[in-house]
């Protein structure tokens, strides 16, 4: 079972990107679960929400508590306590920044602008689809093509191709980072 | 059709495939989603042959469901929390004048302090109200218990309860086989009402009855409730015939074969439990569980026959009653008169509070060392309960 933990500030679809990824491993014939952390949401508070998939039904109701991977939708979130618990030291970290050398104090991490990838081409500080083409390219976990399925499905129309092609291009940043990454160790 | 849905809206799919006639609701966290849904599927014209009544409050909701189920339309409507305490009234009205109205519940709290999160304490309020309660495990269970719950609801002419869990089912997105309206038609007959309000065949419903009727009546409720423990099997057995899959029935077992220690649950909680179970398992400890999916008819002799083998028998329940303990648990005591089990009770997850497998799992391994309390509070935080020394110097009410 891969674990996924989003920790975004309401508002920006912490709830929507763990329900994209679920459909896209579900369209992969993958079980997946995607839920909230429950909360009283306001705008602006650091939200929660989670995702989980497996090659079996998922029964585990339990937050993520031990998550395989991290995605930060807003990089002031690094310093929130608690927010690294329960990964691993070689986990993933998905943390949207400029900064590509931010530092990120456990983990495997990659950084990509998807909030300025989304004003390019969505012309809304919306990263949630941006950050997932990123978090396919960094986990290898599905194809770009089940993630682009699945954001077509939750939005329908231009808005849907517009998400699409931020999460094609912050796939592509993020092929890039990787590599740039791997040479400089 | 397999969907990777929210479960609001595989019970919303679910219900409309069950051509509901009159859907009222007003809306309350969390179960909003679901009418929300349905609400527009009225609107589209997807819906077709419904009336969606807004109504001002849930003691409306359910009055409107009652009136138009009398009028022989399948009614449905869903609430929680204080929402099933405003129609409290209602409620009893529905099952005492024998409706067969269908009504989910998105387990909440109650209040006071409001707390808007998961735990049963909305629908255990209701246990005695006459109402079939039967709880979902999983969304796929609770999209299946819907359309049994019509069919059960109206052979029996009582109203049925479809409880699952708030936030942990109701907001979780995950695979739902929604079946095809063709499948659901061919096994839910149209709503034949035993009697119906009709102008041009008056009669009255709900008049008065005396002391020397009432308690006849009260005593063909507590039959009827025998009579629907024998149906419930009956029509999910037939259910996984015409559907392919098991969902529904009295309780279910897993790994209760040679089980010295047995976790009884309600609702969602049963898979976190089953995880644990695995782990222990592989351990070498002789643990099974019990997911019990007809809180109401509670069936007595069926949980007497899984339960009679084991050493101690473990009741998880998100539910208290102040004073006395776990409410289950009682009955489950009672059930067992006479045999040898020992009881005991955990109370998890009031109002949201996450379940871990680690604290269950821990709770479990004293139960296996013969250690657990007969009632513990799961991740009871000490240092908070220290601040009332006045209430926690005296002797503890959790040994």
């Amino acid at each position: 079972m891969f674990q996924i933990r989003i920790h975004g500030r309401g508002g920006q679809g912490a709830v929507s990107a763990a329900e994209i990824l679920s459909v896209a491993a579900f369209i992969e014939g993958k079980y997946a679960q995607a839920f909230p952390s429950f909360g009283s949401e306001r705008n602006g508070a650091p939200v929660m929400s989670f995702c989980r998939v497996d090659d079996k039904p998922i029964r585990l109701r339990e937050p993520v508590m031990q998550p395989d991977a991290l995605i930060i939708q807003d990089p002031t979130l690094l310093h929130l306590p608690g927010l690294f618990e329960g990964l691993a030291p070689e986990g993933l970290v998905l943390i949207n920044s400029t900064n590509p050398q931010i530092e990120c104090p456990v983990g495997n991490r990659l950084a990509v602008p998807a909030t300025e990838l989304a004003m390019k081409y969505v012309r809304r500080p919306l990263p949630n689809a941006a950050l997932l083409g990123a978090f396919a390219a960094q986990s290898g976990l599905l194809h770009l093509e089940s993630l682009f399925s699945a954001i077509r499905a939750k939005f329908p129309g231009e808005v849907g191709e517009a998400n699409a092609a931020a999460a094609q291009a912050a796939w592509d940043c993020a092929q890039e980072l990787m590599g740039a990454y791997a040479s400089a160790n | 059709m397999l969907q990777q849905i929210e479960g609001s809206r595989a019970v919303a799919e679910s219900v409309a495939l069950c051509r509901p006639e009159v859907i009222c609701a007003y809306p309350i966290t969390p179960q909003t989603h679901i009418v929300e849904g349905l609400g527009e599927m009225v609107k589209a014209g997807r819906l077709k042959g419904c009336e969606f009544i807004n109504v001002e409050s849930e003691f409306a909701a359910l009055s409107v469901a009652i009136g138009s189920s009398a009028a022989g339309a399948r009614s449905y409507t869903a609430t929680a929390s204080q929402g099933l305490l405003y129609m409290t009234e209602a409620v009893y009205n529905a099952s005492g004048l024998g409706l067969p109205i269908v009504m989910t519940i998105g387990n909440r709290a109650i209040g006071a302090p409001i707390n808007i999160w998961n735990d049963h304490s909305d629908s255990m309020s209701v246990r005695d109200s006459g109402w079939l309660q039967l709880h979902a495990e999983t969304n796929q269970e609770a999209a299946d218990l819907h359309i049994q719950a019509f069919r059960l609801a109206e052979e029996l002419s009582l109203p049925v309860m479809v409880c699952m869990d708030g936030f942990i089912l109701t907001h979780a997105y995950e695979r739902v086989d929604v079946p095809t309206q063709e499948q659901v038609d061919a096994w839910l007959p149209p709503f034949q009402p035993r009697q119906m309000l009709d102008p041009s065949a008056p009669l009255s419903i709900g008049s008065m009855v005396g002391p020397e009727t009432f308690m006849e009546v009260r005593y063909l409720a507590h039959q009827k409730q025998f009579q629907a423990l024998a149906r419930i099997p009956e029509i999910s057995r037939d259910f996984a015939r015409a559907f392919g899959r098991e969902s529904g029935g009295l309780a279910r077992g897993y790994r209760t074969e040679g089980a010295e220690i047995l976790v009884v649950a309600l609702g969602s909680v049963n898979g976190t439990i089953q995880e644990v179970i695995d782990e222990m398992q592989e351990a070498g400890v002789p643990i099974g569980s019990v997911s019990l999916c007809s809180y109401r008819p509670f069936p007595v002799d069926h949980l007497r026959t899984m339960l009679a083998h084991a050493r101690h028998v473990v009741v998880v329940e998100k539910c208290l009653a102040p004073g006395q303990g776990g409410i289950m648990s009682m009955e489950i005591q009672t059930a067992l008169t006479g045999l040898a089990p020992n009881v005991a009770t955990i109370i998890a997850g009031l109002g949201g509070r996450t379940i871990t497998r680690k604290a269950l799992r821990a709770a479990f391994e004293r139960a296996h060392n013969g250690i657990l309390p007969p009632l513990t509070f799961l991740d009871l935080n000490e240092k908070a309960i220290a601040r009332e020394p006045e209430i926690t110097s005296g002797e503890l009410l959790c040994r």
